[in-house]
């Protein structure tokens, strides 16, 4: 008889042998996948939370510190800096000119930090590069004025409730990049699984609509910020 | 121990839950999404400050105030100002595309100069230096008189510039192309007295009486004259449309009185006819001729007469007159569509006549016949003999189509040298092909045009102009406006987007390049530094405002009108050619039928049922056309005394039997431009001129075709 009648004829005998309980030889098999098993699971949980992130994002310093906390005391307010112009629009972080309304090639105060600002770019009359944490990508449409200086409450909004306490910073953080998006990590937010504990650590779509749902009771439409 | 195929898989097994309780999916799939969105060659404009500022249109004689978006020094957006005395916060589709001839893929983007037919790019001290050294040639053989000069208008410091060149040089030769502010200030000159022009208020006036201008079809300050005709409902005012097709401004017209085209003058001096005969004209300051006038019109304008060569019922003349006269500010006004090309003197001041019969000469809604603006001050040229002697000859030419002409008759060369700024002859005027051959025949030639446009590639020398967007420059208004009001157009961009000038700094080179009195002349170091000079009293209203208003209202004195060249009956312009029927030349609003062409944006606007893919359309009337077996949107030959045509025709129930009506602006080859360039047909290719006498306008209105399946 050739093996293959054989095997008709009894059937294949290799699965059933391995699957027969009291091999020893088997047991260690399933022992060493389950070590397989745990280490890969553990090397994976931690680096998806660990190393990712530091792998995800880059990270950049500004050109140089800048001390909020001390120019809100000096200005009043975030208003003396940032505005809506008399048009409408949002004079975003002050450029060069706006600074050298106080500042001129001679340092104010004592601090390293103004001293790279006059000598680099004020005597140089060059912008500073900053980089800027709350910027939306190019498809958002968003209007300061609007949830500054609207009507209704929605649209007397804190600047802290979309940008947090920046206000009473001494000293710039990091800013981080995603290498993949070019979006700046404030967007997603500094937890990595996008969970939010003030309503400034993430500003993403989504939290634009809870805050529109809440106020307004409706999302509001898509043209609304993407035009 | 053995590492089989279940350690592997527990490897496997182990690693995807270890990452599906990790952040990664879910960040990577958000990511990754967006990834795709930000394709590094996806085109994002550079963001920066926004500012608002503020400049005026020189695209047309409009004169309307642009307000630009610019995001850090780039201009991104056109709107209207809001308030501004000409346009107030409108704007009209080319004014809005302004933007696109910025970059216009047939903007000539350095100054070039022609070798063996072929255009070369050179320097601007070259190009300066070649221009001047063939005109220095032409001055020491005393042939100053030899250097022509076509501009696109005669108003502001620009063509003021131009014109003090030809004076300087010794040439009398400056002529201007046809325009409706052209027309209307020949016909001040002939009515009322010279420098002056006719304003029309008709935003004031309650009854328009257009004898085919296309009030909302681009006549005029097409803006101002949009928001006039669209505050008509609440004033109650009513607008009698005259011409032969049903246009825009006819469809919304109170009344449309289909005419016989061409006739529009006979009509005017028939409803003049029908006030003196009745006795219901306002006396005037009526001067020389007003009773040969009188007995002329009686004559020649019995309504019987004017019912034969109109096709318009006596009766409804006879009413109409009444009509006229019985609103209480009523206003006629001349000028078919845009009333600049194809227009007779005859026809302009017989519809003004009927203002001055009326009693509407400056008064409140009717025609005010304003002084010219004068507010720029040039100093005294300076004049050696030759420029003394260059005045003292006699132009040429009174008219660009008949400076065309007499080159076309003359065998030798009648001028030697010719400059032509903001001005397409080779595409604007009748008979294109003769213009060409005309054009030829001046043995040096220099463009100072912003597009390889159709007379630019006639030339030998091109001195690239910057477009109204990157240069300074006074705008004044005209074409009819009621008002005179200088804007001032301002630099938009950082620098020039091409290796551009200000024709009025090209102008001042070549003057100084050519030394001696002609230099003398522009003592100027820059076109800016020049106008802020000549403007003078009105420099800082107009840089800091960056508009001033001259005169508006009635002006305060009474007219006299002067009957003499009506009272001679000038015969009126015919047709040419053989045919059963009359092709005319009609104008729309989404085209430019003179320079420069219509931005892509705008030739994206046109109907289909004008241009479809790159075939014209004409428009035909269904019984006129199903005799000659046309189908609708089928394909035809039209035969003019000028040659055969390829065109699809338009059935159109709005238009007169035997009439074809072909729109303006298309047919253009312009170099490197498909949006503009090599669709339909240019109507002036099918139209020959007729020059009339006295005035040396080109009155032809249209001419004898006739047309067959093709």
């Amino acid at each position: 008889m050739s093996e293959l009648e054989n095997k008709a004829e009894h059937g294949s005998t290799d699965g059933a042998g391995e699957c027969a309980a009291g091999d020893p030889k088997d047991d260690k098999g399933l022992g060493l996948g389950v070590v397989f098993f745990m280490v890969a699971f553990v090397v994976c949980f931690l680096s998806g939370w660990l190393l990712f992130p530091k792998l995800l994002y880059s990270k950049h310093e500004q050109p140089f510190n800048f001390d909020h906390a001390l120019h809100t005391w000096e200005m009043g307010d975030c208003d003396g800096c940032h505005y809506v112009r008399e048009d409408g629009t949002w004079s975003g972080i002050p450029d060069l000119a706006s600074c050298m309304e106080c500042h001129t090639d001679e340092p104010m105060g004592f601090t390293e930090d103004e001293a790279i600002f006059c000598e680099e770019y004020v005597a140089k009359e060059k912008e500073v590069p900053w980089f800027v944490y709350a910027r939306q990508p190019d498809c958002v449409y968003f209007s300061h004025v609007a949830h500054l200086n609207g009507e209704n409450a929605a649209g007397k909004m804190d600047c802290k409730t979309c940008h947090g306490p920046i206000g009473d910073s001494t000293s710039s953080r990091p800013y981080e990049e995603n290498r993949l998006t070019g979006y700046s990590r404030d967007i997603w937010g500094h937890n990595i699984w996008g969970i939010k504990k003030n309503s400034w650590d993430r500003m993403k779509m989504d939290d634009c609509a809870d805050c529109h749902v809440e106020m307004d009771g409706h999302k509001g439409y898509c043209f609304q910020c993407h035009k | 121990m053995k590492v089989d195929r279940r350690s592997f898989l527990g490897l496997g097994l182990g690693a995807a839950a270890g990452i599906a309780v990790s952040p990664v999916a879910i960040k990577l799939t958000d990511d990754s999404s967006i990834w795709t969105q930000n394709w590094p060659w996806t085109p994002v404009p550079e963001d920066g400050e926004i500012t608002y500022d503020h400049t005026a249109c020189s695209l047309c004689p409009g004169s309307c105030g642009l307000s630009v978006r610019r995001i850090k020094g780039r201009p991104v957006k056109i709107e209207g100002i809001d308030g501004y005395p000409v346009n107030n916060g409108g704007a009209c589709l080319h004014g809005i595309a302004g933007l696109q001839y910025l970059y216009d893929p047939s903007r000539v983007k350095t100054p070039m100069k022609k070798e063996n037919g072929r255009f070369k790019a050179i320097s601007w001290d070259a190009a300066i230096s070649l221009v001047a050294e063939k005109l220095k040639d032409l001055r020491r053989k005393k042939m100053s008189s030899s250097l022509a000069c076509i501009t696109g208008s005669d108003k502001g410091s620009v063509n003021a510039l131009f014109k003090r060149f030809m004076d300087a040089y010794g040439s009398a030769n400056a002529l201007s192309m046809p325009s409706l502010e052209g027309n209307l200030a020949l016909t001040a000159a002939t009515l009322h007295g010279a420098d002056h022009t006719i304003g029309f208020d008709l935003e004031n006036s309650d009854f328009i009486l257009s004898f085919g201008a296309g009030i909302i079809d681009g006549w005029g300050s097409p803006v101002a004259c949009f928001q006039a005709n669209a505050s008509r409902k609440e004033r109650h005012a009513k607008l009698f449309q005259i011409e032969p097709r049903l246009s825009n401004t006819a469809a919304l017209a109170d009344k449309w009185i289909p005419i016989k085209p061409g006739t529009e003058a006979d009509l005017a001096l028939g409803i003049c006819a029908v006030l003196l005969n009745k006795n219901i004209f306002t006396p005037g300051e009526f001067g020389t001729g007003f009773s040969r006038f009188t007995a002329m019109v009686q004559k020649a304008y019995a309504p019987a007469k004017v019912e034969a060569t109109t096709g318009i019922p006596a009766a409804q003349i006879d009413a109409l007159a009444q009509a006229f006269v019985k609103a209480d500010m009523p206003v006629a006004v001349p000028g078919r569509g845009r009333g600049d090309y194809g227009q007779s003197l005859r026809e302009f001041a017989a519809v003004q006549t009927l203002n001055a019969l009326a009693g509407r000469l400056n008064q409140k809604g009717g025609a005010f016949v304003m002084a010219a603006a004068d507010y720029l001050s040039f100093p005294e040229a300076v004049m050696d003999m030759t420029a003394e002697a260059g005045a003292g000859k006699d132009k040429l030419a009174a008219t660009v189509p008949q400076f065309f002409d007499t080159l076309a008759a003359s065998s030798a060369p009648a001028v030697n040298a010719l400059f032509v700024y903001n001005a397409n002859p080779c595409y604007t005027l009748h008979n294109t092909a003769e213009i060409k051959k005309a054009i030829a025949k001046v043995p040096f030639k220099v463009s100072f045009s912003s597009f390889m446009d159709e007379t630019a590639m006639e030339c030998d020398v091109i001195l690239p102009a910057s477009t109204f967007l990157e240069r300074l420059e006074d705008v004044p208004s005209g074409a009819g406006l009621s008002r005179t009001v200088v804007g001032l157009s301002r630099p938009m961009v950082k620098k020039t987007v091409f290796n551009t000038k200000n024709p009025g700094d090209a102008i001042i080179m070549l003057a100084k390049a050519m030394g001696g009195t002609v230099a003398e002349s522009f003592d100027w170091d820059s076109y800016d530094q020049c106008l802020e000079s000549v403007a003078g009293d009105i420099w800082d209203t107009l840089s800091d405002e960056g508009v001033i208003v001259l005169s508006k209202g009635a002006p305060n004195e009474t007219v006299a009108t002067d009957f003499s060249f009506l009272s001679a009956n000038p015969a009126g312009a015919g047709t040419t050619g053989q045919g059963d029927f009359t092709l005319v030349a009609i104008d729309n609003l989404r085209l430019a039928g003179t320079v420069p062409a219509a931005s892509p944006f705008a030739i994206k606007t046109v109907s289909d049922k004008v241009l479809l893919n790159k075939d014209i359309l004409v428009d035909i009337n269904p019984d006129s056309a199903k005799a000659k077996g046309l189908a609708n949107g089928g394909d035809a030959k039209l035969t003019t005394a000028l040659g055969t045509f390829k065109v699809k025709v338009n059935f159109d129930q709005g238009i007169m039997p035997g009439v074809i009506a072909m729109a303006r602006g298309l047919g253009h080859t312009l170099a490197n431009n498909p949006f503009a360039g090599g669709k339909g047909v240019n109507v002036n290719d099918t139209i020959g001129p007729m020059i009339e006498e006295g005035s040396g306008l080109d009155a032809a209105f249209g001419t004898k075709a006739s047309i067959s399946r093709a």
